[in-house]
């Protein structure tokens, strides 16, 4: 296989890492305000994705990183024309990573009610824009060729079409469903009940609005009848969360619809094939895999240091999952970490109080 | 103003934030590890309560450390993308592994080590945080190759057919890493996160000092504070001296591999013998030589600090105007006649002198520490409590004003040619590496949200930490028991303790 060909691959496993991974995390942060009814109920949510939230970002990192030095111009061109819904993606994962951390670092219901809307909206945004961006990529944009560049013309509001808002939509349920089939699956008790129903419903919201962007794509946007298999894939696993939810069985649930995402990417990633950006002004504008590659002496090392790498960390990270592999329940939850609201007044009275 | 200057603002105003934040992770982390592997070797419950009450300074930290990095990735693609074609091929590699191989590990150890107490045996829990604070130090490493290769590329060609530098082959990738400009900026960076971690340890324990002694709790003051200012105190004199070492052969580094910034520096307009180091220059602000007037020099230094020598035909060092008729010559048919080889005078001038006094701030403290605390002695002076809060915020400073130095100092260039090899093209000005596509308007709505979302995420930033600063230590057990002020050391190790712990986890710091 030739190196670009294989680093599109690798750019694609590394982009499904981040979404099966970082999905769940969304899909939580976006049910903590509308699902969670008390403080008890808010820490067991915050718990199932606790130790290992800050982990599963860094795959968007290495994402990102990878295509900048594989793809250089598929980056360039890529994060500037997307500037805005880059820019809100970028804001929201801001606010979520503030919000996660330093909710519990003061003990009061306004400071932590705050921070609970800000993990909340810092959760929606991301989820459904990173649905648009890849429906964008799949419907292909307004990219010209500027002295000898590709380039994204079109502006923001290019990138909004029924098909691509959709696409958002999509991205949203999929990873709620995944949130609510990941509390079901890590807690226990009270909370596990409430989201396996919910997880129940959401599967079919979610096996609909996901069927329909995905036939779209692949009857509009796609040249290859290769990508029906991945489609079906998707398909089917769906249809198989809808059942194992109805089962309650969570882990099921959990592996198939983790499938469904895996297959989704495989789909995306097959209908842009041989490009990484297709033109819809006119296909000779398209940036092709080929295009947009690094030089051989990049990509070789890029090689080296992921097959290296990319075991190990592998690794570590599924042992995180193994160490916290508990379920979790309102029975855990004790006390209250941080400091009260206010601040001492006068710190040597307080102090000489103890 | 144009989209170039405000995506430049942009640049300067995210990772100068960001830059605030990560010395302190890097310096803290691995402080708090030795912290918590002290008491995990020796269960004394004072290394207990500086592992929480540091480690809880260092997650708030980290946390705004982690959000702000995220922009920085994506920047390049957003605001330069013009930069990101051109180099990408050898600028990328560097991003990409600094996530594959240190954010990875930091980010997955910092989670085992936040929720894994009580779930991990107690070494492997405490070699969670080493894990995390070579994490820390491993990033620096790739992010100053990437930044490194800008201020001097190496192991790079130009290709006339993609337009771009590339990597000279395999062999290339080695040259970037180990470029001699990365080796001096890392050392550099990573000695002076070390003097910003040791100085808020230091200070925040100087002031505790005097806070417990007063309140009465002489306990505390000489077993927890006192320990705790120790391990800062130590960290800033190894550090500081590594600072200035370094220093010294980075300042020698860039006059071979960028003259006009460290003349600049200078404010030094015609090449000279001997030339002298002025300790205050003013001059107006149009960037030209001609307002330039030194008021008070040292002969010989700065010609000893670029060259080594203080007199003599070695000592010569070229001027500001001896480079920019040299640039103009040589870059003639490229770039035409009207660009300005020189770096902003007053803010390259400036910026090295605040580097330089407010890293060596830290001093203060450093000397005043060792010798209140000789001998096992607390002080409750006022001075020494104002003097720690007051050094505090120094190094900070420092390393910021550094950072700005070494970015201005390199304009107008993006990435500078390499003195070395100046022909073979890998060399770009900043105006070129900007994205086309992107207009002023774009740029400057998210110059305005990233800096107001950056100043309110500062102020709780800062009230959080200064919450958890104010909130001390819990009390010893020995404060409990007794009110004496016998201090000795030994006999809190008692294996009891120890075995009560493991039931049930003690420094908590999941949510």
């Amino acid at each position: 296989m030739d190196l670009p060909l294989l680093w599109f691959l690798l750019i694609a496993v590394l982009w499904t890492g981040y979404l099966v991974l970082e999905g769940f995390d969304f899909g939580v942060g976006m049910l903590l305000k509308p699902f969670a009814r008390d403080e008890k109920e808010r820490r067991v949510l915050l718990r199932t994705i606790g130790p290992v939230w800050d982990g599963n970002e860094v795959w968007l990192l290495t994402a990102g990183g990878a295509t900048f030095a594989a793809f250089p111009e598929w980056y360039a061109t890529m994060f500037s024309g997307m500037y805005l819904p880059l820019l809100l993606i970028l804001l929201a994962l801001i606010v979520r990573v503030c919000a996660i951390e330093w909710r519990a670092k003061i003990d009061d219901p306004v400071w932590r009610n705050r921070w609970d809307w800000a993990h909340t909206v810092g959760a929606w945004v991301p989820a459904v824009l990173w649905g648009v961006a890849f429906a964008n990529l799949v419907q292909g944009m307004e990219i010209e060729v500027v002295d000898g560049n590709h380039q994204l013309v079109g502006g923001f509001f290019s990138l909004l079409t029924p098909f691509t808002v959709l696409g958002g939509v999509m991205t949203a349920v999929v990873f709620l469903t995944h949130g609510a089939v990941f509390v079901a699956l890590k807690t226990d008790g009270e909370v596990r009940e409430r989201a396996g129903v919910l997880a129940q419903r959401l599967s079919v919201v979610s096996l609909v609005v996901a069927g329909v962007w995905a036939v779209v794509a692949q009857t509009q946007f796609s040249a290859h009848s290769l990508t029906w298999l991945p489609l079906t894939v998707a398909a089917a696993s769906l249809v198989g969360v809808v059942v194992a939810t109805r089962a309650r069985r969570e882990g099921w649930a959990f592996v198939l619809n983790a499938v469904a995402i895996v297959a989704a990417v495989a789909l995306i990633f097959g209908v842009m094939y041989p490009n990484v950006m297709p033109s819809s002004i006119d296909p000779a504008y398209s940036l092709s895999i080929d295009q947009a590659a690094s030089s051989p002496a990049t990509l070789t090392v890029m090689s080296v240091v992921a097959l290296l790498l990319v075991p190990v960390v592998l690794a570590y990270q599924g042992w995180t999952y193994w160490v916290f592999r508990k379920r979790i329940s309102t029975d855990h939850i004790h006390g209250h970490e941080g400091l009260p609201p206010a601040a001492p007044q006068d710190a040597g009275q307080s102090a000489g109080a103890r | 103003m144009e989209a170039l200057d405000l995506a430049r603002w942009q640049f300067g105003i995210t990772t100068v934030y960001h830059f605030i934040l990560v010395p302190l992770t890097i310096g803290l982390s691995p402080l708090v590890a030795i912290m918590h592997t002290a008491w995990v070797r020796t269960g004394n419950e004072k290394w207990h309560r500086l592992t929480k009450f540091f480690g809880k300074v260092l997650l708030i930290n980290f946390a705004l450390g982690v959000a702000t990095g995220i922009v920085q990735e994506f920047q390049f693609g957003m605001n330069w993308s013009e930069y990101s074609r051109f180099v990408g091929d050898i600028f990328g590699a560097p991003l990409a592994i600094e996530a594959l191989a240190a954010f990875f590990l930091e980010s997955t150890f910092l989670g085992l080590w936040i929720f894994g107490e009580g779930r991990l045996p107690k070494w492997l829990h405490s070699a969670c945080i080493w894990l995390v604070a070579i994490g820390t130090n491993l990033s620096a490493y790739w992010i100053l190759a990437a930044n490194s290769w800008m201020q001097h590329p190496v192991g790079a060609v130009y290709n006339p057919e993609t337009g771009r530098a590339e990597l000279d082959g395999v062999a290339g990738f080695f040259e970037v890493m180990t470029n001699n400009t990365l080796i001096a900026a890392f050392s550099h960076t990573i000695t002076s996160a070390f003097l910003v971690g040791g100085t808020f340890v230091a200070g925040v324990c100087g002031w505790w000092i005097v806070r417990s002694v007063r309140a009465g709790r002489q306990h505390e003051a000489r077993k927890v504070w006192r320990t705790g200012a120790y391990v800062g105190l130590v960290t800033m004199v190894i550090a500081g001296l590594g600072v200035a070492v370094t220093g010294d052969f980075q300042g020698k580094l860039m006059y071979e591999q960028q003259p006009a910034k460290m003349s600049a520096a200078e404010a030094l307009c015609e090449g000279e013998e001997s030339a002298a180091f002025s300790l205050l220059t003013i001059g107006d602000l149009s960037n030209s030589c001609e307002g330039v007037r030194h008021l008070i020099q040292i002969p010989g230094v700065t010609s000893f600090l670029g060259t080594g020598h203080f007199s003599g035909e070695e000592s010569y060092l070229p001027g500001v105007n001896d480079i920019q008729q040299e640039y103009t010559e040589r870059y003639a048919d490229q770039f035409g006649t009207d660009v300005d080889y020189v770096p902003n005078l007053a803010v390259t001038y400036w910026t090295f002198r605040l580097m330089i006094g407010l890293g060596m701030g830290s001093l203060a403290l450093a000397a005043a520490g060792l010798w209140v605390l000789r001998k096992g002695r607390v002080t409750d002076t006022t001075w020494f409590s104002r003097l720690s809060l007051a050094v505090l915020p120094l190094p900070f400073l420092g390393a910021s004003f550094g950072w700005i130095f070494t970015e201005m100092g390199r304009q107008p260039w993006v990435v500078h040619p390499n003195p070395a090899n100046p022909v073979d093209q890998v060399y770009l000005l900043t105006q070129d590496g900007v994205s086309t596509v992107v207009s002023a308007g774009t740029v400057l709505t998210s110059l305005v949200v990233f800096t107001l979302l950056y100043a309110a995420l500062g102020v709780v930033w800062f009230l959080l930490i200064k919450r958890y600063v104010l909130e001390g230590v819990e009390p010893l057990a020995d404060d409990l028991a007794t009110t004496g002020d016998q201090d000795d050391d030994q006999d809190d190790a008692s294996p009891g303790g120890d075995r009560e712990e493991e039931l049930e986890p003690t420094l908590s710091f999941a949510y």
